[in-house]
């Protein structure tokens, strides 16, 4: 089945900007299936980051010389993009930490230890990413509130009929829930759920690590009240990422690191806060990889992400086609047209791990475990899928090379 | 693809040696790593001289390289005595394998000697040293 890409987004056009591409592994040209996992960096995000250290690198906000002053510029200016990137109202919204991880775990320590207790309830999903499940289900526990997990569907989409039993039990105080799945694709309506979380008088936490790479984000359309990403996913460099929150909410938390930069005054009896966004910036930030990350959103944004995620629906649609041709192969999670460019599957009497080998002596690569999903894994009844993700850089003939590998595997241990 | 999965990987896969569980077994461990559902667990009878590895078999269900690994264990252990296995580097078994294995791969190549260790550990006392008591560990070997 012949596949038309969108107009819009050339897939082999913009490959050439990914100098990783032009390798072999294993004697084959790479098919790179793991985007989920990280996504590989366009040479325009790396020479940003080399201009920046050979022209502008200093420590920021402190220096009262030229090169402080211009490495200032370009660290706030990144934080400026990823405000627009999100729609955030203020610039001063958007902190920058290492990864999404970093930043719910500021949420639940920062927000849950003080305002949390006996009688609350945290509610995640089924769906959560371990960075979205375990940080709170270890701040309920140290605070004594309740933990509760909305349950998945036949279709692996969230069961929101739940959401009401759920709340008899306690006072919900905080709903974590992802936008899109990292193992599943499964696109949750935030909208929908932030709108009954502030209902019940609870914090609507929004982990987007999966989705700012691949769709347009907008905190404000979205009513969530924290909402974390990462910019290795996105094409950006790792070891940063961005926590956006209300301003309201981020003024009256407690400071998650301390030390310099976030202080107003330090006295040996008494120090007082910064403002937000300095507040939840300790120490010296990752400041060449924050603008390395404003330089992957300009990249995203000049693509277009409705684009993106255009093109990444075609080739999820397509690889369940061509997946739905090989006996024995399940599949999970929702159909095509509900779900992001994701593909969770088991091919029968064959494990993961050997289903990984096998591609990967092909060139492709794909991920094989449980994806940081164990309660997801437990529902579904194994310890582990492959995964095959997508990005602005995937072809259909990588789709066709991972069918070809699945063939092979079956010929290996058929 | 020959140079991973050597023929000798895949036919101790298809067809592995000593598969079965022992009656009334003089040691017995089992382990699963949590992270990809490999599970092996090993029986052991030991001859009159409560030493000699008479007979040992193993069940499990995995991937190729982890059962693969415990079959091929099977056949080098038989026969030799408790205390020089407990002791068996994993050189020995690696080199029996004969492929280069990332660290993922090398806790699938190493359950079943894991559980091997820990099932003589636990019915002789054999020595487990810290290397594999931590490896019986996040391998969940009981």
């Amino acid at each position: 089945m012949a596949l038309r890409t969108s107009p819009k987004l050339d897939a082999s056009k913009l490959r050439a900007d990914f100098p990783i591409f032009e390798q072999q592994i294993h004697s084959k040209p790479l098919a790179y299936l793991d985007s989920a996992a990280t996504a590989q960096k366009p040479r325009q995000v790396l020479e940003a980051l080399r201009t920046f250290y050979e022209t502008s690198y200093a420590n920021v906000h402190r220096g009262v010389y030229e090169l402080s002053e211009r490495a200032t510029a370009g660290y706030e200016g990144a934080r400026q993009k990823l405000a627009v990137f999100v729609n955030a109202p203020s610039e001063r919204e958007v902190i920058f930490t290492r990864n999404a991880t970093e930043g719910l775990n500021l949420v639940a320590y920062a927000w849950g230890l003080v305002n949390l207790g006996p009688g609350d309830l945290v509610v995640v999903t089924e769906l959560e990413h371990h960075s979205n499940f375990v940080p709170w289900q270890y701040i309920a526990k140290r605070t004594g509130a309740g933990f509760r997990m909305i349950p998945l569907d036949e279709q692996g989409e969230l069961d929101l009929g739940e959401l009401d039993v759920v709340a008899r039990d306690g006072n919900v105080k905080v709903l974590a829930c992802n936008l899109v799945s990292n193992s599943l694709g499964t696109i949750n309506p935030v909208e929908r759920i932030s709108a009954w979380a502030h209902e019940q008088g609870a914090i609507m936490v929004v982990d987007a690590a999966q989705a700012a790479p691949h769709k347009a984000i907008d905190v404000q359309a979205l009513g969530c009240d924290f909402l974390a990403f990462s910019s290795h996913k996105m094409c950006g460099p790792t070891s940063v990422g961005v926590l956006w929150g209300r301003r309201e909410l981020l003024e009256a938390m407690e400071p998650f690191n301390l030390g310099g930069h976030m202080i107003r005054a330090v006295r040996f009896e008494e120090t007082t806060w910064g403002e937000v966004p300095a507040k939840f910036e300790a120490g010296t930030q990752p400041i060449a990889e924050a603008v390395g990350f404003g330089a992957a959103a300009d990249y995203l944004s000049a693509i277009g992400l409705d684009a993106v995620e255009q093109h990444e629906h075609e080739l999820a649609a397509y690889a369940l086609d061509r997946l739905a041709e090989l006996a024995g192969v399940t599949v999970y999670g929702p159909p095509a047209d509900r779900r992001a460019g994701i593909v969770s599957f088991n091919v029968e009497g064959i494990h993961p791990h050997d289903v990984a080998q096998v591609l990967d002596l092909e060139g492709v690569a794909i991920r094989a475990g449980h994806h940081c999903c164990q309660p997801l894994m437990q529902k579904l009844g194994v310890a582990a899928t492959n995964r095959a993700s997508f990005y602005l850089y995937t072809l259909p003939d990588e789709i066709d090379r991972l069918i070809a590998g699945l063939h092979k595997a079956r010929k290996v241990f058929g | 693809m020959s140079d991973f999965y050597r023929e000798v990987i895949l036919d101790h896969y298809k067809n592995p040696r000593g598969h079965g569980a022992i009656e009334s077994p003089d040691a017995t461990a089992e382990g699963l790593n949590p992270l990809c559902g490999d599970e092996v667990s090993i029986s052991v009878a030991l001859g009159a001289d409560g030493e000699t590895i008479d007979e040992i078999k193993f069940e499990g269900r995995g991937c190729a390289i982890s059962q693969a690994a415990t079959s091929m264990l099977t056949e080098m252990v038989k026969g030799r005595s408790a205390t020089e296995v407990a002791t068996l580097p994993k050189e020995e078994l690696l080199e029996e394998i004969g492929i280069p294995l990332t660290p993922i791969r090398l806790k699938c190549a190493l359950l079943g000697l894991g559980v091997l260790k820990v099932a003589l550990h636990r019915a002789k006392g054999t020595p487990l040293p810290e290397e594999w008591a931590g490896l019986a560990n996040e391998l969940e070997i009981s």
